[in-house]
C-alpha cells in the first residue's frame, strides 16, 4: 500500500488515469484547490465585512490604553497600561492557576487512584464514589457551584470561619498567613542548591549501584538535604523571618496572602474535576502491569511499598504518561472557564479587550496562539519525559 | 497405609472463625494491617463528619412545600420548594408554557433514539434511517409551524431539551466529518494528510470556549453580507467542528489497531480504496472504537454546558437564571445540585453502558 507506483517513472511520462501516481496528484490538487477556495472565500468575505464596518485590522491596538481594571495580577498593572500588558496579566493568571492546578491535581489524583485499588474496602469505595460523581458532572457547573458556595453561603469577613490560627474563610475568599523577611531569598537559594545536590547524588548513587550493587538511602538523604540546607541558611544568615498573619481591621482583612473567591473556586473546581480523571489514569496504569509482576516481586520478599516503587511504578509510568499529558492539556484548556466566574484569565481579558475595541479576529488569534503555545510546550516536555522513561526498557 | 474411614466422605476442615463470615471479611477488608486500621478510622471519621450533616441538610431539615423564600430559609435545610417552584423553567427555559409538552416529547424521542442505538440488535444500516426520522421529528416538534403546531423561535428554546439537542445533533453531524478527517489523516496523499493534521491539532490545541467565541463574533464576519445565522446554529456549528477533531483522533486509534495484513488482503483482492475502507477496514475499526467514542460523547454532553458563556439557554443557563430571581435569592446550591443530578444520571448511565459494552466486545474478540 505504501508506494504502489514507483515503476511508473521508468515507463516514461505517460499521463494516464490508470496511473495511481497521476491520480493521486490530481486528487491532491483538487482537494487543496477546494480547501484553498473555501478559505479564500471566507477571507474575502471577512475583509469585505470589515471594510464595510470600518474596522482596522492589525495588532496596533495592543499599544493603546486599556482603561479597565483587573481584579488580581501577579505583575504591576494599572488601567492606564496598554492592552498588551493587560493580556500579559491574563496570560500569567492562566499559567498560575494551571501550574498550581496541575501539581495539586496530580498529587490528589494519584492518591485517589491508588486508593481506588486499595484492599481496604472503605477506602476504595469512597474513592470510587468520588471519582464517578466528579467525572460525570460538567466542570462549568462545578465552578458555578463552588463560586456560589463561597460567595453566598460563606459568612462575611466579620464572622469568617476560622479553622486554624491565621486562616480565615469568608465570602471575600481565603486568607492564609504570608511568609516575609530577608531570609526568604537565602532559604530559596539554599533549596535550589539542595535540589542540584540531590540530582548529583542521585546520579552518583545510580552509577555506584550499577557498578557495585550497593544501595544508597537516597530518599532519606534527599529529604535531609532539602530540609536541612534552608534551615542552615536561615540560621547562618541571621536575617529575619516572620509570619504575617491576616487580621480583621474594620470591614476587611489586612496582611497575609489572599486567594480571591474567583481564584479559589476555579482552582478548587479544576483540582476536584481533573483529579478524578487523573485517578482513573493512574489506576489503569497500575492495572496494566501484569499480576505476575506483583507476585514475582512479592516472591523475592519485597514489601508492598517497595514492590510498588521498584517494580510496578517504573512499568506503569510508561502507560500513564501519554493519557496524563492529555489530562494536563485538558486542565490548562479548562482553565479558560474562568471567564464564567470572573477570574481574569487570558480569555476573560481578551474578551473584555475585544468588546472594547471590536478587534474580534485579532483577539481570537491571540487566545488561540496562547493556548496552542502552552499546549505544544506541555506536549513537547511530556514527550521528552516519555522518551526518557521509555529508554529504561530494553 | 492409614485405614480409610468407610462411614462416609471426610469433611473438609473449616478455616478459623476469624477468617470467615462477617468477622473475616471485616478483618481482611478493613483491619488487615496497622496502616489499614489507621486508614479505616480516618476515612470513617471523615464520613461521620460529612454524611449525617449532608443527609440532615438534604432530607431531614429540608423544606419541600414552602411558598416563600423566607419560609424556606427558616427551615435551615435545603430548600427543595425552590426547585418545585422553578422546575418547569429550569427544565424547559422560556419555551411557551402551554406548549412545553413539545420539548418534553422531543426529549423523550431523543432519549429513545439514544437507547435504541445502544442495543446491538439495531446496529444495522436501518439505524441511520431511524436517526434521520427522529431528528426530523425533533425539529418539527421544537420549531413547529407545520401540522397545526404554532411556530416557536429557537431563541425561545431552552433547558434540558436544548442540552440534549446540542449534544445529539453535535455527535450525529460530527461523526461523519470526524470519520473523513480520520481517513484523511491516515491517507497516503501528503497534501490531504497535512490538511487533516493541521485541522485536528489546531482544534484540539485550543479550548472549546475560544471556538464558541469565534462562532459568536467571527462567524458573522466570515459569511457574505446580508446572510446571517442565528446564535444557536452558530454554537451548534462550533460544537460540531470541535467534536469532529476528537472523534477523528478516536477513530484513528481504531484504524491503527487494524493489522496491515487486512489492508494487504484487500489490496490483493483488487478492491479500490473506498471499497477497502467500507467493506474491510471501517467495520472492524469502528467496532473497536465504540467504547472510546461513547466517552467522547459523554465529554461532548458535559461540554454543551459551555454555551452558557455565549448566552444560550441550556440547562446550566436556566438554572443560573432561576437562581438570580430576586424573590428566591440564595438557593444556588439547591439549583446546581438539581441539574448536577440530571447531568450525572445521563453521563453515569452512558458510561456504565460503555463499560458493559467494552467487556462484551472484548469477549467477542477473544473468541
Amino acid at each position: 500500500m505504501k508506494s504502489p507506483a514507483s515503476s511508473s517513472s521508468r515507463k516514461g511520462w505517460q499521463l494516464s488515469w490508470h496511473d495511481p501516481t497521476v491520480r493521486s496528484v490530481i486528487y491532491q490538487i483538487l482537494i487543496v484547490g477546494l480547501v484553498g477556495l473555501g478559505i479564500w472565500y471566507l477571507v474575502s468575505n471577512t475583509l469585505h465585512n470589515l471594510s464595510m464596518r470600518n474596522i482596522k485590522t492589525g495588532f496596533g491596538f495592543l499599544h493603546q490604553e486599556a482603561g479597565f481594571a483587573i481584579g488580581e495580577s501577579s505583575i504591576e498593572y494599572r488601567p492606564a497600561d496598554s492592552y498588551g500588558r493587560a493580556i500579559l496579566v491574563g496570560l500569567i493568571n492562566t499559567l498560575r492557576v494551571s501550574v498550581i492546578g496541575i501539581i495539586a491535581a496530580t498529587l490528589f489524583g494519584t492518591i485517589l487512584g491508588v486508593a481506588r485499588l486499595s484492599h481496604n474496602w472503605l477506602v476504595s469505595r469512597v474513592a470510587s464514589v468520588y471519582i464517578e460523581v466528579m467525572r460525570n458532572i460538567p466542570l462549568l457547573l462545578q465552578l458555578f457551584f463552588w463560586y456560589a458556595i463561597i460567595t453566598e453561603n460563606m459568612p462575611g469577613p466579620r464572622q469568617a470561619h476560622h479553622p486554624f490560627p491565621g486562616v480565615f474563610i469568608s465570602n471575600r475568599g481565603l486568607k492564609i498567613p504570608a511568609v516575609q523577611g530577608d531570609a526568604l531569598d537565602w532559604m530559596l537559594a539554599a533549596a535550589g542548591v539542595a535540589i542540584v545536590l540531590i540530582l548529583l547524588i542521585a546520579h552518583w548513587a545510580r552509577r555506584r549501584q550499577e557498578a557495585t550493587g550497593r544501595q544508597f538511602p537516597l530518599v532519606r538523604a534527599g529529604l535531609a538535604l532539602l530540609v536541612g540546607l534552608p534551615l542552615l541558611a536561615l540560621w547562618s544568615s541571621g536575617a529575619s523571618l516572620s509570619l504575617e498573619l491576616p487580621a480583621l481591621k474594620g470591614f476587611n482583612f489586612v496582611g497575609g496572602l489572599t486567594l480571591s473567591p474567583e481564584f479559589a473556586a476555579l482552582l478548587l473546581g479544576l483540582i476536584v474535576y481533573t483529579s478524578a480523571f487523573i485517578a482513573e489514569v493512574v489506576r489503569s496504569g497500575i492495572q496494566a502491569v501484569g499480576k505476575g509482576q506483583w507476585e514475582a516481586a512479592q516472591a523475592i520478599g519485597l514489601p508492598r511499598s517497595r514492590v510498588l516503587r521498584l517494580v510496578i511504578l517504573p512499568q506503569s509510568l510508561r502507560v500513564i504518561i501519554p493519557p496524563m499529558t492529555s489530562q494536563y492539556l485538558n486542565l490548562t484548556k479548562n482553565s479558560s472557564l474562568a471567564v464564567a466566574i470572573g477570574y481574569p484569565d487570558v480569555v476573560s481579558v481578551v474578551n473584555t479587550t475585544l468588546n472594547q475595541t471590536g478587534q474580534a479576529i485579532e483577539g481570537i488569534i491571540i487566545i488561540m496562539a496562547a493556548y496552542l503555545t502552552v499546549s505544544l510546550s506541555i506536549s513537547v516536555f511530556m514527550n521528552w519525559y516519555n522518551k526518557r522513561i521509555a529508554l529504561v526498557e530494553r | 497405609m492409614p485405614a480409610i474411614d468407610a462411614t462416609g466422605p471426610t469433611r473438609a476442615m473449616q478455616p478459623p472463625v476469624i477468617h470467615q463470615g462477617v468477622v473475616g471479611w471485616l478483618r481482611a477488608s478493613l483491619f488487615s494491617s496497622p496502616l489499614n486500621i489507621l486508614l479505616t478510622v480516618l476515612v470513617g471519621w471523615l464520613l461521620l463528619m460529612i454524611v449525617p450533616a449532608l443527609i440532615d441538610w438534604l432530607f431531614i431539615k429540608s423544606d419541600f412545600n414552602a411558598t416563600t423564600a423566607k419560609e424556606c430559609r427558616a427551615s435551615g435545610g435545603a430548600c427543595w420548594a425552590f426547585i418545585a417552584e422553578k422546575h418547569r423553567f429550569i427544565l424547559f427555559g422560556i419555551y411557551p408554557y402551554d406548549e412545553q409538552w413539545r420539548p418534553l416529547l422531543a426529549m423523550i424521542i431523543l432519549i429513545a433514539v439514544l437507547a435504541i442505538s445502544a442495543m446491538r440488535r439495531f446496529w444495522r444500516p436501518i439505524l441511520g434511517l431511524i436517526w434521520l426520522l427522529a431528528l426530523t421529528a425533533v425539529a418539527v416538534l421544537m420549531w413547529g409551524g407545520v401540522l397545526g403546531l404554532s411556530h416557536v423561535e429557537n431563541s425561545h428554546w431552552g433547558g434540558l431539551p436544548l442540552t440534549l439537542i446540542l449534544a445529539t445533533f453535535g455527535i450525529a453531524l460530527a461523526f461523519p466529518f470526524g470519520l473523513v478527517l480520520a481517513l484523511g489523516r491516515r491517507s497516503n496523499l501528503p497534501a490531504v494528510r497535512t490538511i487533516c493534521i493541521v485541522y485536528i491539532e489546531l482544534i484540539r490545541g485550543v479550548p472549546l470556549i475560544s471556538l464558541l467565541f469565534m462562532s459568536s463574533v467571527m462567524l458573522p464576519l466570515f459569511l457574505p453580507e446580508g446572510f446571517t445565522l442565528d446564535k444557536l446554529l452558530r454554537a451548534q456549528i462550533a460544537i460540531i467542528l470541535f467534536a469532529a477533531a476528537y472523534i477523528a483522533e478516536t477513530v484513528r486509534g481504531g484504524l491503527q489497531a487494524i493489522p496491515a495484513g487486512q489492508y494487504e488482503g484487500a489490496d490483493s483482492l483488487g478492491l479500490s480504496y473506498w471499497q477497502t475502507m467500507r467493506k474491510i477496514i471501517l467495520p472492524q475499526a469502528l467496532t473497536v472504537v465504540i467504547p472510546p467514542l461513547v466517552s467522547v460523547f459523554i465529554g461532548l454532553f458535559k461540554d454543551t454546558s459551555l454555551v452558557v458563556i455565549i448566552g444560550i439557554f441550556d440547562l446550566t443557563q436556566t438554572a443560573k437564571t432561576a437562581v438570580a430571581d430576586a424573590a428566591w435569592r440564595g438557593f444556588s446550591a439547591e439549583a446546581y445540585l438539581f441539574i448536577a443530578f440530571i447531568y450525572f444520571i445521563f453521563c453515569y448511565s452512558i458510561s456504565r453502558y460503555s463499560q458493559a459494552l467494552e467487556k462484551r466486545l472484548e469477549r467477542g474478540h477473544r473468541q
